[in-house]
């Protein structure tokens, strides 16, 4: 089958468009929560994605709009992390480690309610971007719309605290509110990338592509331009792969993810000798 | 005529119920060049961060350039070098460019763009500090005198008029060390501007600063390095022959 008659089906035009939304906003957003040493993130995140979406659908939420429906718990969560660190003083990875808990605990008390897994959870614990509908991609592109402006708006602010948040605060940079603007971001870009990969690999999306990034990149704007490129790169050959060889599309993505960090390391050493 | 830019009044800061500084009243004029000396654990950095307020206080007032802390806002006309940076990471990946031109976000409006009469001041300051030839070099791979030069640049690119600096040679080599003082001095003397400077270094300190103030949890001394030299009560504290040892070192 040729790549023509493979991009014919439109179920691969829409995987390959809302991946590639999906795969950029989570680059992007990865190379900011990595070098915080924030990536797991994503991961606790999800956790609360899988029991939001137990909670919607127990709630008898339309399927298709299972995604919008989670958005909210998701978001107070991020907070929540954000809070515990700020306010209560537990360590980020302490903090993500109890939000993260409690929504896998709260999704699988949800789901034995229910009468067990049934199998609209079960699709989102590993995601099928195959099965992206036109809903699905409208509210890909909207949440891409709003979180890139929001990234290309406080950029400088954001590259600031990464950078180093004292420097930061002495610059009259108002810390807290970008934090918050950082979770928010990650836990609408979580929220979309459920679809796309599930939420057992989304945190994959968010390191992967930024650390294969840190690896290359010689300086700040271009790590970011690279963690998109190994972001959309794992995407496009994560879809024609799986779909040419009957893989688990996510899974496949992921892996392809890991193949370029690899890559990525290697030239990083082949260069260093060289010097 | 000098002008208040910094006012510190009765400030206490307390840590796991434990006085870390203990009733610090101090002001800092325009053109001042102050070192601020002390032991490890005298509370030289805190005291700093407090004046910042990147940590918070128990009692006292801090004003900046007349405005009390709380509600101080005008950022551009500070520029800070702190002791390290509190998660460095040497793998970040920024060029020098880079990173100087983040000392230019202060007083700006979202989204903070680079104009290119900030590119002009970048490409100056890195001319000034001596590091042009690093500018696309990311700043993990520099030495620690260099890291040190491209933060100061970070300080200094946005011209501010108080800048304080938190013991910033601690990693450097004695001739870097003293390469780094002669570029504050320059700075102080030339371009005016006024310098903080927290350094356990006692006996550098006194070839460059206007003032010397000696901090162990408390102010115990605050004049000039000609008064220490000659203050019973330093005598006291250090012994004869350190003090001598000090003072005459220059």
């Amino acid at each position: 089958m040729g790549v023509g008659e493979i991009l014919s089906y439109g179920f691969i035009q829409r995987a390959l468009i809302a991946g590639t939304l999906v795969a950029v906003l989570c680059s992007v957003l990865g190379v900011f929560l990595v070098l915080r040493r924030l990536s797991l993130i994503g991961d606790g995140l999800a956790h609360v994605t899988f029991g939001s979406v137990a909670l919607s659908l127990i709630m008898g939420v339309n399927p298709g709009y299972v995604t919008v429906a989670a958005i909210p718990l998701v978001m107070l969560s991020s907070l929540g992390i954000l809070k515990l660190t700020e306010k209560a003083r537990i360590y980020g990875d302490a903090a993500i480690g109890i939000v993260s808990s409690l929504g896998i605990a709260g999704g699988i008390v949800l789901a034995s309610v229910a009468g067990g897994f049934n199998v609209d959870l079960f699709s989102y614990l590993f995601g099928n971007i195959l099965a992206v509908g036109n809903t699905d991609m409208i509210i890909a592109a909207i949440l891409f719309a709003v979180v890139l402006l929001a990234v290309a708006f406080f950029y400088r602010d954001l590259f600031a605290i990464t950078f180093d948040e004292d420097l930061a605060k002495c610059s009259g940079i108002r810390t807290t509110t970008i934090n918050t603007v950082l979770v928010l971001m990650t836990a609408l870009t979580v929220v979309l990338a459920m679809k796309v990969v599930g939420i057992m690999l989304i945190s994959a999306l968010l390191i992967l592509p930024a650390v294969s990034a840190l690896q290359v990149a010689r300086s700040f704007k271009s790590t970011i331009i690279a963690s998109c490129c190994f972001a959309t790169i794992s995407v496009m050959i994560g879809i024609f792969g799986s779909f040419i060889m009957n893989l688990p599309t996510g899974g496949f993505i992921v892996l392809i993810n890991f193949i370029l960090f690899l890559l990525a390391f290697a030239w990083k050493y082949m260069r260093k000798g060289r010097v | 005529m000098p002008v208040e830019l910094l006012n510190i009044e009765g400030l206490w800061v307390r840590y796991n119920a434990a006085d870390v500084l203990r009733k610090i009243s101090f002001r800092v004029n325009s053109g001042d060049y102050v070192g601020i000396v002390g032991p490890n654990g005298s509370g030289k950095s805190t005291l700093i961060k407090a004046a910042l307020g990147l940590v918070g206080s128990e009692r006292g007032n801090i004003t900046l350039f007349g405005a009390p802390l709380e509600s101080f806002t005008e950022w551009e006309r500070i520029g800070y070098l702190p002791q390290r940076l509190r998660f460095f990471n040497p793998n970040f990946p920024a060029t020098v460019e880079e990173i100087v031109g983040l000392g230019l976000l202060a007083g700006r409006r979202l989204p903070r763009k680079l104009t290119p009469e900030d590119r002009e001041a970048i490409e100056k300051t890195l001319e000034t500090m001596g590091i042009t030839a690093l500018r696309k070099r990311i700043i993990g791979e520099l030495s620690g005198g260099q890291q040190q030069r491209v933060l100061l640049a970070r300080a200094v690119v946005g011209g501010p008029e108080l800048l304080i600096l938190d013991e910033p040679t601690t990693a450097l080599d004695p001739e870097t060390r003293e390469r780094f003082y002669t570029l504050l001095r320059d700075l102080n003397r030339d371009r005016g501007i006024t310098v903080i400077l927290v350094t356990h270094d006692t006996s550098s300190i006194g070839t460059y600063a206007s003032r010397f103030i000696y901090v162990d949890k408390e102010i115990v001394f605050d004049g000039t390095f000609d008064d220490f030299c000659h203050s019973e009560e330093m005598t006291n504290l250090f012994g004869e022959f350190a003090q001598h040892l000090i003072c005459h070192r220059h």
